[in-house]
């Protein structure tokens, strides 16, 4: 089958199996291996990308459903040499270690800012849990996502 | 304008290395895309032991799109149907006579994409005879257990080794003349590392210079070169393995698996480059396992609570194939002899038997240094059966038994000589954090609410760092580590190192370690390790080895640096090399404070002014063999609170006080242990292996194979002692261990403190809501 999808801003198009999952398109196909595959039953979440700008498990998904969508991947979040606070709270918090599972996390701690700015602790805590990471026992990661939020308001406002 | 960090010795520096994941530009093997390369998938037993009469590949290799399938027969017909595991027996890489575990790999299809090869492995028959599986360790040496390893000559049961050591009479005595023994059973069930990177590799033959490159998951390039020449035979030096950046090992990533066996066999013959790539059912079902023991507990103390004598009885399962991890034959249980732990044991006694059972291979390291871990759980949790049978507080029980510091350093009964240690100041300390008799307060009212509380402690110390090469190896490598630094004429450094790792942050901690002998910034020095063409020979990073050997490594080739850039030094200031010092960041006359010249300046004058009689250039390689191993300790404290109605287990606090001597970066240190933690715990709750009676395996997935999550994750306590380790040139102990050695008998004494009004002295492993809630059943509680 044909497809078409918007990834990263860019039109990308190719022809594929029906059955090939989102998460090998944007990987094999596509060659931008920031996304990750961890698992083969959608629990681990190191496939997390933005689909239309929700989070979803790529792995869940068949590359033909994102026909005519938006993409967005670890690879599109930022520019150049710009990072967002959310990329910056990980490093500055000690939020990853080995890494693998660090794409997937800032995805979906990047889309719970989007939806709540100024979340609390059980609040990511709930939004990460479907998210695995054996290496860091999550606890700077939510000071990542915390340190993200602290510092998005103080931009904006500086910006303002 | 911001002033440049400067990151030395000891800081919080934030790592170099996260630059890259954060943008998703990490280059995991799986990354790896290389002209003209080939996939593959493994075609597995769904047998726990079944004998193959036949299998036939036609009917895959006719599908457009496969390029090879090889067998059991074809490896055979090379020599190469079976290998040498870690622990000097043998494993099959594909099966040829019978499949001996499920997830046993069988058949290897090389395919244009990976969704053809696995389309492939439908179009395999292979004919199987099943046959009766031993999946009980208790059964494996029954009179009519079927023999396992019918493959080994002379091999009539399926025992792998009886061990024993320690003082068996002066042991046996203790407990005759002790006012009070206590006896406890418990079953250190079977878990798995499952880093969140499977594990895999891409196999790249050249036809045309002979040489073979191995992107792998390995946590231990080096040895695994050598393992490999030796397996196929190949010429060491035209070998050449990358390991590169690596999605967590934890012991995972340590042994060589059938999987790139046969993806270098498949490079081979096809001239092409081959990937392997595990799914999370193979990693789970296939790879190595940890623990898996079945031991008896006994201290002989006196009626005050003085410990007599400590003995121990393990079964010890295996699986089909000895692929035990461990450091030399010597070690067939690994350090589990360190278990008389953090307490002054006048007597002790140690026995285990090695059996086969039809259950994959292992017996690895699991976040743990060789069997730590099973040696600590059982110690912590006879130190609470006795204080239960003392009706002894457990805090109370542990002080009362501890080495003192005095009596640093100390040689155990057992024959180990520790490298320091103050375990009253770090029992102290954690008891300080939690506020402990508040919280046996608390525990007080909470019972008299009706609620569930429980408090649990853990002491213990870990022995990390092997070498000394005399006492451990790997294949007969001695267990040495290396690093090479290089100032270049700006000077900035390259470390290379022979460790490798797979999160723990290498390139921040050892360019923080060089900074701190050579007075430069962390940041400029780079590090660099994984790859055996471009680094010096080591052993590996697992069992906490990387800080104690490596660390000791590089601290050591940067004195030896420093020794030449002070003849430099010299030569520039015309100055006597006596008559200089050493301030930490330059060299400097002695009473002379304007003069002096820091590294970068003696780096640049190494290769435009050096003195007559000297080697241009300023670098150096050291092979370190630590004098012993270092023993990091710590004290646990771990609150729950049990629903009533559901079993639940919350974990409302954990304390965790660590000593791991000197830190060279305490933010990588606290990282490690919330990691470790987060592992230890897990492994109490939730993380476990199960088979029904057939040798199925039941958690194959991230479904049934539950690690914690967010959710569970309590918020951890941190605290520190620090003595510095006696003989490590910085002071320094492994770390990333520790917890998950400690935590899981912290966990679990909290849990038997909170049902102990109920009557309940033990729960095994994986406390799931389940069985708590089975056993609250049990006692009358709830509805
Ligand atoms: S790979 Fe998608 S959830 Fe695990
Ligand atoms: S950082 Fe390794 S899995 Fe999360």
């Amino acid at each position: 089958m044909h497809i078409q999808v918007n990834v990263n801003g860019e039109m990308r198009e190719a022809d594929v199996e029906p059955r090939l999952l989102l998460v090998h398109f944007i990987r094999d196909y596509l060659g931008l291996t920031g996304t990750h595959w961890g698992c083969d039953t959608s629990n681990c979440g190191a496939c997390t990308v933005h689909l239309d700008g929700e989070p979803v498990k790529s792995c869940t998904i068949l590359a033909v459903r994102a026909d005519g969508h938006e993409v967005t991947t670890i690879e599109g979040i930022w520019s150049g040499t710009g990072l967002t606070p959310v990329q910056e709270g990980f490093h500055e918090e000690h939020g990853l270690q080995c890494g693998f599972c660090t794409p997937g996390m800032i995805m979906t701690a990047t889309a719970l800012l989007e939806r709540n700015p100024d979340p609390t602790e059980e609040e990511i805590r709930a939004a990460i849990s479907g998210n695995l990471c054996r290496c860091t026992g999550y606890e700077n990661i939510i000071r990542a996502v915390r340190w993200a939020a602290d510092h998005r308001t103080a931009r904006e406002e500086v910006s303002a | 304008m911001v002033a440049t960090p400067r990151h030395t010795m000891g800081d919080r520096m934030p790592r170099k290395e996260d630059g890259r994941f954060i943008r998703g530009k990490g280059r995991y093997v799986d990354d790896i895309r290389l002209p003209g390369m080939l996939h593959s998938a493994i075609l597995r037993s769904p047998f726990a032991h079944a004998k193959i009469n036949n299998v036939d590949a036609s009917a895959a290799l006719e599908l457009e799109g496969v390029h090879a399938v090889i067998t059991g027969a074809d490896l055979a017909a090379q020599g190469l149907a079976w290998m040498p595991t870690l622990a000097g027996d043998t494993q099959a890489v594909l099966a040829t006579d019978k499949v001996r575990f499920q997830g046993q790999e069988v058949a290897f299809v090389v395919a244009d994409d990976h969704y053809i090869a696995q389309d492939a492995l439908e179009l395999i028959e292979v004919d199987y005879e099943p046959l009766d599986p031993i999946v009980d360790s208790r059964r494996a040496l029954d009179e009519d257990a079927p023999v396992i390893r019918d493959d080994k000559e002379g091999q009539a049961d399926n025992l792998i080794f009886f061990w024993d050591a320690g003082d068996r009479e002066a042991t046996e005595r203790a407990f005759q003349e002790a006012e009070v023994t206590v006896r406890q059973e418990m079953f250190y069930p079977r878990s798995h590392p499952a880093p969140m990177e499977t594990c895999g590799c891409v196999a790249d033959y050249d036809i045309s210079t002979g040489e073979m490159t191995v992107y792998m998951t390995s946590q231990a390039p080096h040895a695994h070169r050598t393992l490999f020449a030796i397996v196929s035979g190949l010429p060491e030096h035209q070998i050449r393995i990358i390991s590169p950046d690596i999605g967590g090992g934890f012991g995972n990533k340590v042994p060589i698996y059938p999987g790139y066996v046969c993806a270098a066999v498949a490079s081979l013959i096809l001239g092409r480059p081959v990937k392997w790539m595990e799914t999370r059912a193979e990693n789970l079902m296939s790879t190595s396992f940890a623990r898996d023991y079945r031991m008896t507990g006994e201290i002989a103390a006196t009626r005050d609570g003085r410990i007599l004598g400590v003995r121990s009885k393990i079964l010890a399962d295996h699986g089909a194939f000895n692929a035990h991890a461990q450091p030399g034959e010597q070690y067939p249980t690994g350090f589990f002899p360190i278990f008389t732990s953090c307490y002054d044991v006048p007597a002790a006694y140690a026995e285990a038997t090695g059996v086969y059972s039809n259950k994959a291979p292992g017996g690895i390291a699991y976040r743990c240094s060789f069997r730590v871990t099973e040696a600590i759980y059982l110690m912590e949790r006879m130190m609470d059966v006795l204080a239960d049978e003392l009706e002894m507080d457990p805090a109370e029980l542990r002080r009362k038994n501890f080495v003192k510091k005095e009596q640093m350093p100390y040689v155990s009964v057992m024959g180990w000589e520790y490298d320091g240690g103050d375990y009253h100041a770090a029992l102290d300390e954690a008891l300080r954090i939690a506020g402990y008799e508040q919280l046996l307060e608390e525990q007080r009212r909470a019972r008299e609410e009706g609620r569930i509380m429980g408090i649990g402690v853990s002491t213990f110390t870990e022995i990390v760092g092997a070498g000394p090469g005399k006492k451990c190896h790997i294949a007969g490598i001695e267990m040495f580590d290396s690093a090479e630094l290089r100032l270049h004429p700006t000077g900035k450094a390259i470390l290379k190192l022979g460790v490798k790792s797979q999160g723990q942050g290498h390139e921040t901690t050892f360019a923080q370690i060089v900074a701190g002998e050579l007075g430069i910034p962390a940041e400029n020095v780079e590090v660099r390790e994984g790859d055996t063409d471009n680094t010096p020979f080591g052993l590996g990073t697992y069992a906490s080895r990387s800080t104690p050997v490596c660390g000791a490594a590089t601290a050591i080739v940067a004195r030896k640096v420093r020794e030449k850039a002070k003849k430099i030094a010299a030569h520039m200031l015309e100055a006597a090399e006596g008559d200089l010092e050493w301030t930490g960041e330059r060299f400097q006359v002695k009473g002379s404070p304007d003069r002096g010249v820091n590294m970068e300046e003696i780096s640049f004058a190494a290769y435009t002014n050096v003195p007559e009689g000297e080697e241009a250039g300023l670098e150096g390689v050291t092979y370190y063999d630590p004098p012993e191993m270092t023993y990091p300790f710590g004290a646990y404290i771990c609150v729950v609170e049990i629903d009533k109605g559901t079993g639940q287990i919350e974990v409302k606090r954990f304390i965790a006080v660590d000593d791991c001597g000197v830190r060279i970066n305490p933010m990588v240190v606290e990282g490690q242990i919330h990691g470790g933690l987060a592992s230890g715990i897990g492994i109490a709750l939730m993380e476990v292996m199960d088979f029904d009676e057939e040798g199925n395996h039941l958690n194959s997935s991230f479904m049934d194979y539950l690690t914690l999550t967010s959710m569970e994750a309590p918020k951890y306590e941190l605290g520190e002692t620090v003595t510095p380790s006696t003989h490590h040139p910085l002071g320094a102990r492994g770390v990333a261990e520790s917890p998950t050695v400690g935590s899981p008998a912290a966990v679990v004494n909290a849990v038997v403190d909170a049902l102990s009004p109920y009557g309940v002295r033990h729960v095994d492993m994986p406390l799931s809501p389940n069985r708590i809630w089975s056993l609250l059943r049990e006692n009358g509680v709830g509805a």
